[in-house]
Formats: structure tokens, C-alpha cells, sequence
């Protein structure tokens, strides 16, 4: 078994009176994809989040390779790697594709904006995720469908070498040929060696690309399991309670 | 990175534009290159072009209607006119980028010249003109950081927070001023801003500046593209901007640099010679302004935050941006560039009252409105506001040389700028936009 790159234990967040996570755990291992699974309101953003550094956790460890670290803001998650691609895609319409993969992190010199530079790498990126959708990395976003916006945002997230990629529902509003496009890109990018942590209701999806899965069930992770020792009815009883994981966590 | 890098990169990204696969936008020739504006123009991002196009026509309809609209006199009196609207635009642009709204820019400016004039008047306190222009000029500075405060921490509409800055800072003018005074512009530096002129040189060398500037970021920004193994535009594309500065600025100042007039009376004084020839200062003052402006927005990170922020503020917000920041500097800028405003209006009237500023406002949001800047934000340039502010002026001015008052310059006016929204929004919804956004 490897190293996990990510590992999160006894998580705990609230909000007022509401705990959100009861002491939750989490594993996620370079090059598989990990989908984060459970219902609506289970906790699984809150979780997101607070890897992201988004929203701070309220305890817990948060061990990445091997190391404890405190996630308290966007950039922390950044500078160590770990990059979120946003369910409502967190890009902004009137920027062109460079613009959105660049957006807070932009190649300068002088002081201003190393337009050239920045559009060589968001094309290298497009590329090396074997993007062909894309017509002209000067598009504005407002101007893309919704899976060529997934496209950016994920190809964002692995601009800079990241580590661990967190999407958080990459398939939901999106069309069957477009869900198969995105599903390709999040393979290619663990076998580029990262991360990558999925959050999805869909368990087709899950089923085709995912590695490992975690169901969170009211604030608990109530099973982590490998994909090839499960089954879609089991991980449906997991999600709603009515069945109880006796395994042991992979 | 070692030569052979970039060298081989050069040829991985041409190899990629000519098998289609990820383009920039840059390749091909000018034809190319037109199709592409045109399409996009058809696409709704129409940018400058309606308010070029409607300033185009207003001046064909006065120059027709009226024989003095089309003399190089009335063209200077264009332009000074148009100079405190336009300045008022560039400043609201940088907070309208952000979808908020300054209300209270126009009494900001009202404020900040009763205290120049209080502080500056030779019978009064009498301080050194150059000190009390820089501290309205803070004035400003301070204003923009008080409404960033309301705006940007306590998380007050700007609506509503300039609003009452609306409301209280003509009560402000008020009691600094006092009730009906009235303080006449006596520094000749500030009066020379609207009523003086550059020498017949100075207005070349002016145009010699910006062609210089333009063609130097060209030629710079290419060399950056080729370092970094991108393709460049047609180098044609470079010329035919020269080319243009170079036509349309030659013929603005050899039209300025013709002897205007015998007599130009200022507050029933005449003021300056008998010759009145050149650029009026007030016009290289606004052009810079405007290019470091539009420098600030296209090429560093906090013009391009502020769009982002303009366009989606969550989504800026989870790339590390801080939002709290750019809005508190983009109110600040505002804030101060009306200031900038008030003296070119001051100069151009040569007094200041208690009203000064009232009316002003929202003239400068309907020159950028008219422009072509998006009240939602995140959709604009400071061009925009500036030829929108033309605009609003040409009209003003045109209909006053018609002999038609005060009712119908508000009433057209007013059609222009439902006009020029209605353009914007039925171009967007042609382009796949929604009606709303």
C-alpha cells in the first residue's frame, strides 16, 4: 500500500450549535482518484473546504506526506499543492482562458502582466491533459459550454503543479458526451501521479473512474473502501444509513 | 531557461497552431485577423464602437444643422467642456468595474474645492496654492478610503453608502463655504488648466510622446511574446495604429495649433493674447491619466483583479485575491480622480459655490454607461468612459449652438444613454448572453 499524500483525522467542525463533521478521517494516495461520496448536507463541502483552507477546520490533523499542517487560507493549500476545482466552477465570465488559469498567481515581470509567457503554459497545460475542445486559449470563459469550463477550471488547478486536486461534483450539470470528456481528463490527471479527491452523487461516475471510495454519512466517514471490493447497492446503503460498513478501511 | 528551450518550445506551439488544436487568437494575417474582430463584434463584445459610431453621427447632425459646430474655435470648446465629464467617467469606471456605483463623486469633488479654494484664497488663510491642492487632493484620497471602509468591511451597498455621501457633502460644501458664498479661482496655474494652451510645438511633441509610447510597448510586448514562444500578431497590425494615431493626432493638432479667436472671455474678463492657438492643457493632462490608467488595468495584477472581482467576486476571492483591498484602492482612485475633475471644472467656470459638483454625477455614470461600460461590472475600459463622456459633451454642446436649451439637452441626453444600453444589451443577447447580465 502507498503513502497516502493526504491524510485527515478526527476532523471536527461546527457552526453554532450544528456539528458539521464529528471527527471525520480521510486518505488520498498519489496517482488514484479517491471519490468522496455521501448525501446532501453529509458534510462533504465542509470537508472540502477546509482542505482548501477556504473554511478552517475546528480540530483535527490534517497530515500531508507525512507531515502536520495547518490549512488557515487559499494560498496555504496552494503553496502546498493542493488545488479545489469549485462545483459552481469559480471562474469569472469576462476573463479569456489565460486570464481565469492565471487568475492570483499571474506570470510578471516588472510588474506587469508576462502576457506571453502565461498563455505558453496555459496551452502546454491544455495540451498535456490532451485538451482538444478548446479552439483558442484567448476565449472568453463566457463563451465556452459547460464541460469545456470544467476543462479550464481543472486544467487551473494543475497549472502549477499540483499535488492534490479536489472536484467537487466535476460531472453534475453536465451532458453525457461531456461527462465522458471530464471523467477522460480527471484519469489522465492521477496518471499524471496526483491526488485527486471526487465528490459526486453520481455513482456510474464513481464506479468508472474511482479508485477508492469514503462515504460520509451525517458527519461521519462511515466506510473507505477500494473501488473493486464494492458494489453500487452497498455504497447506495452506505450513503443512506440503512447499511453498515463491517470491513475493514482500505 | 537556455536558448534551445525556447527554441524548441517555439516550434511545439507553431506546430500546434497549424494543426488547430489550441490557438490564441494571433495567428494569420490582417485578414485573419479582421474576420476575427468583426465575429467577435457580431458576438456582442462591441466594446467603444457604438458610442464612436453615435459621436460620429451627432457631430455630422450639428456640423450640418449649425455653421459654427464645424470651427476649430467651437472644437476647442469641445473638448474643454467634455474634460471634466471625461475625467469624472475614468474615475467612476474603476469602481462601476467592480458592479458598485459612486453616487457622491461629483460633491466629492465639491468638497475638496471649497477646501482648495478656502485654503487657497488670497484673502482668506492664503496658503501656497501647490499645498492645497495636493490636500484636496487627499481630501479625495480620504473620501475614497472612508466609502471603501463602508463598502468593502461593513459590506454597505455602495448605492446606498455614496448616497448619503450625496446627501451629507452638500451639506458639508455648505458649512464650509457658507450659505450662497461664492469663492472666485485666483491661482493662474489652476485657471491655465482650461483657458491656456500648449505652444504650437508642445502639441507635437505630444503626439510625438504617444506615438513613441505606443509603438515602444508594441515592440515590447512582442519581444516578451517571442521570448516566451507564442506568436505575435501581424506586425502590420502595429502600423495601422501608428498609422492611425498618427492621421487622427495630426489632424487634432494642427486643427488646435490653428489661431482660434481674438477674444476669450472668462468670467466677463478677457484673458489671454489675441492669438489663441494650440492644445489645451487640459488635454495631455487627461491623456495621461488615461494611459496610465489604462496601463494600471490591462497590465498589473490589481486591474486585473479588479476585473476579476467585477466578474465573479467568490471566484476571485478563492484565488487568494483580496477583495477588501482592491475595492478599498478602487474607491480611492475614484474618489481622487473626481477631485482631478472638480479642478478642471473650477478652471472652466472660474468660481466655486456651495452647489459645485451637484449635478455632475450622473452625467459621468451615463457617459460610461454610454460608452459601453457594464453597471454590472466587470465589462469596461477607460476609453469607454472617455468617449461616452464626448458624447454627453457633443450633445450639450451641439444643442446650445442650436439655440435649444436646458429641456431638450436633458431630454436627449437621457434617449442617448437608453439608447446606448438598449445597444449594449440587445448585441449581448444576440451574442448568447442572457438579457440581464
Amino acid at each position: 500500500m502507498d503513502e497516502p499524500i493526504i491524510e485527515l483525522s478526527d476532523i471536527k467542525k461546527s457552526f453554532g450549535p450544528v456539528s458539521v463533521l464529528k471527527g471525520v478521517s480521510l486518505k488520498a494516495y498519489p496517482g488514484k482518484i479517491t471519490a468522496l461520496v455521501g448525501d446532501n448536507g453529509a458534510g462533504k463541502s465542509t470537508l472540502i473546504k477546509g482542505l482548501a483552507g477556504v473554511q478552517p477546520y475546528d480540530s483535527g490533523v490534517v497530515n500531508f506526506n507525512g507531515t502536520p499542517v495547518h490549512l488557515t487560507n487559499p494560498r496555504e493549500a496552494s503553496a502546498l499543492g493542493i488545488e479545489v476545482v469549485y462545483q459552481d466552477l469559480a471562474l469569472c465570465d469576462n476573463l479569456d482562458i489565460v486570464q481565469n488559469m492565471f487568475l492570483g498567481r499571474e506570470e510578471t515581470s516588472f510588474g506587469t502582466f508576462d502576457e506571453g509567457e502565461m498563455e505558453r503554459q496555459a496551452s502546454e497545460t491544455l495540451q498535456s491533459l490532451s485538451v482538444r475542445t478548446v479552439k483558442s486559449v484567448r476565449q472568453r470563459v463566457s463563451s465556452l459550454s459547460g464541460g469545456q469550463r470544467q476543462t479550464v477550471a481543472i486544467a487551473r488547478s494543475v497549472l502549477k503543479s499540483a499535488k492534490v486536486v479536489i472536484l467537487d461534483e466535476p460531472t453534475a450539470a453536465l451532458g453525457v458526451a461531456q461527462t465522458e470528456q471530464v471523467l477522460n481528463l480527471v484519469k489522465r490527471l492521477a496518471d499524471q501521479g496526483v491526488a485527486v479527491i471526487m465528490i459526486s452523487h453520481n455513482l456510474v461516475d464513481v464506479f468508472q473512474v474511482a479508485d477508492y471510495i469514503s462515504v460520509l454519512y451525517l458527519g461521519q466517514m462511515v466506510a473507505e473502501i477500494q473501488t473493486k471490493d464494492t458494489t453500487s447497492d452497498d455504497v447506495v446503503g452506505y450513503i443512506t444509513g440503512s447499511k453498515t460498513y463491517t470491513g475493514v478501511s482500505a | 531557461m537556455s536558448e534551445t528551450k525556447n527554441a524548441d518550445t517555439a516550434v511545439d506551439t507553431t506546430a500546434l497552431a497549424a494543426s488547430g488544436m489550441i490557438g490564441s487568437g494571433q495567428e494569420g494575417g490582417v485578414l485573419d485577423q479582421a474576420r476575427a474582430y468583426i465575429q467577435r463584434v457580431r458576438g456582442g463584445d462591441m466594446g467603444v464602437l457604438p458610442a464612436v459610431a453615435g459621436f460620429v453621427v451627432l457631430c455630422i447632425l450639428f456640423a450640418v444643422l449649425s455653421p459654427y459646430f464645424m470651427t476649430d474655435r467651437n472644437f476647442a470648446n469641445l473638448l474643454t467642456q467634455a474634460a471634466s465629464y471625461v475625467m469624472l467617467a475614468m474615475a467612476l469606471v474603476f469602481v462601476i468595474l467592480l458592479g458598485e456605483i459612486d453616487l457622491s463623486a461629483g460633491v466629492t469633488a465639491g468638497v475638496a474645492m471649497s477646501i482648495f479654494v478656502v485654503l487657497s484664497n488670497p484673502g482668506g488663510i492664503a496658503m501656497n496654492w501647490i499645498l492645497a491642492l495636493i490636500l484636496s487632493l487627499l481630501t479625495g484620497v480620504a473620501i475614497g478610503a472612508f466609502i471603501g471602509f463602508f463598502v468593502a468591511r461593513v459590506g454597505i451597498p455602495s448605492f446606498v453608502v455614496t448616497l448619503g455621501l450625496f446627501l451629507g457633502f452638500q451639506g458639508l460644501q455648505l458649512l464650509i463655504i457658507g450659505t450662497g458664498g461664492l469663492y472666485r479661482i485666483q491661482q493662474p496655474e489652476i485657471l491655465a488648466i482650461q483657458n491656456n494652451n500648449l505652444p504650437v510645438w508642445g502639441g507635437w511633441l505630444m503626439l510625438a510622446v504617444m506615438l513613441l509610447i505606443s509603438g515602444g510597448t508594441a515592440v515590447l510586448d512582442r519581444r516578451r511574446r517571442v521570448r516566451a514562444g507564442v506568436p505575435n500578431r501581424t506586425v502590420v497590425l502595429v502600423w495601422i495604429k501608428l498609422g492611425v494615431i498618427l492621421v487622427i493626432g495630426g489632424l487634432f493638432v494642427a486643427l488646435l495649433n490653428q489661431n482660434r479667436g481674438q477674444v476669450n472671455y472668462l468670467a466677463g474678463k478677457v484673458v489671454g493674447g489675441n492669438v489663441i492657438e494650440g492644445v489645451p492643457i487640459v488635454v495631455p493632462i487627461t491623456l495621461a491619466i488615461l494611459w496610465a490608467g489604462t496601463f494600471m488595468l490591462d497590465r498589473t495584477r490589481f486591474g486585473r483583479y479588479l476585473y476579476a472581482i467585477g466578474g465573479n467576486p467568490e471566484a476571485a476571492r478563492r484565488a487568494g485575491i483580496k477583495v477588501v483591498g482592491i475595492k478599498w484602492a478602487a474607491f480611492g482612485i475614484c474618489s481622487t480622480l473626481a477631485v482631478v475633475s472638480g479642478f478642471f471644472t473650477a478652471s472652466q467656470i472660474g468660481s466655486v459655490d456651495a452647489s459645485f459638483g451637484r449635478d455632475i454625477v450622473l452625467f459621468g455614470v451615463a457617459a460610461a454607461v454610454v460608452g459601453g461600460v457594464s453597471l454590472f461590472g466587470g465589462r469596461g475600459r477607460l476609453i469607454h468612459g472617455a468617449v461616452g463622456a464626448l458624447v454627453i459633451a457633443v450633445i450639450t454642446n451641439g444643442l446650445g449652438l442650436l439655440n435649444l436649451g436646458g429641456g431638450v439637452n436633458y431630454l436627449v441626453t437621457g434617449g442617448v444613454l437608453i439608447l446606448a444600453a438598449t445597444v449594449d444589451a440587445v448585441s449581448r443577447v444576440r451574442g448568447g448572453g442572457s438579457l440581464t447580465r
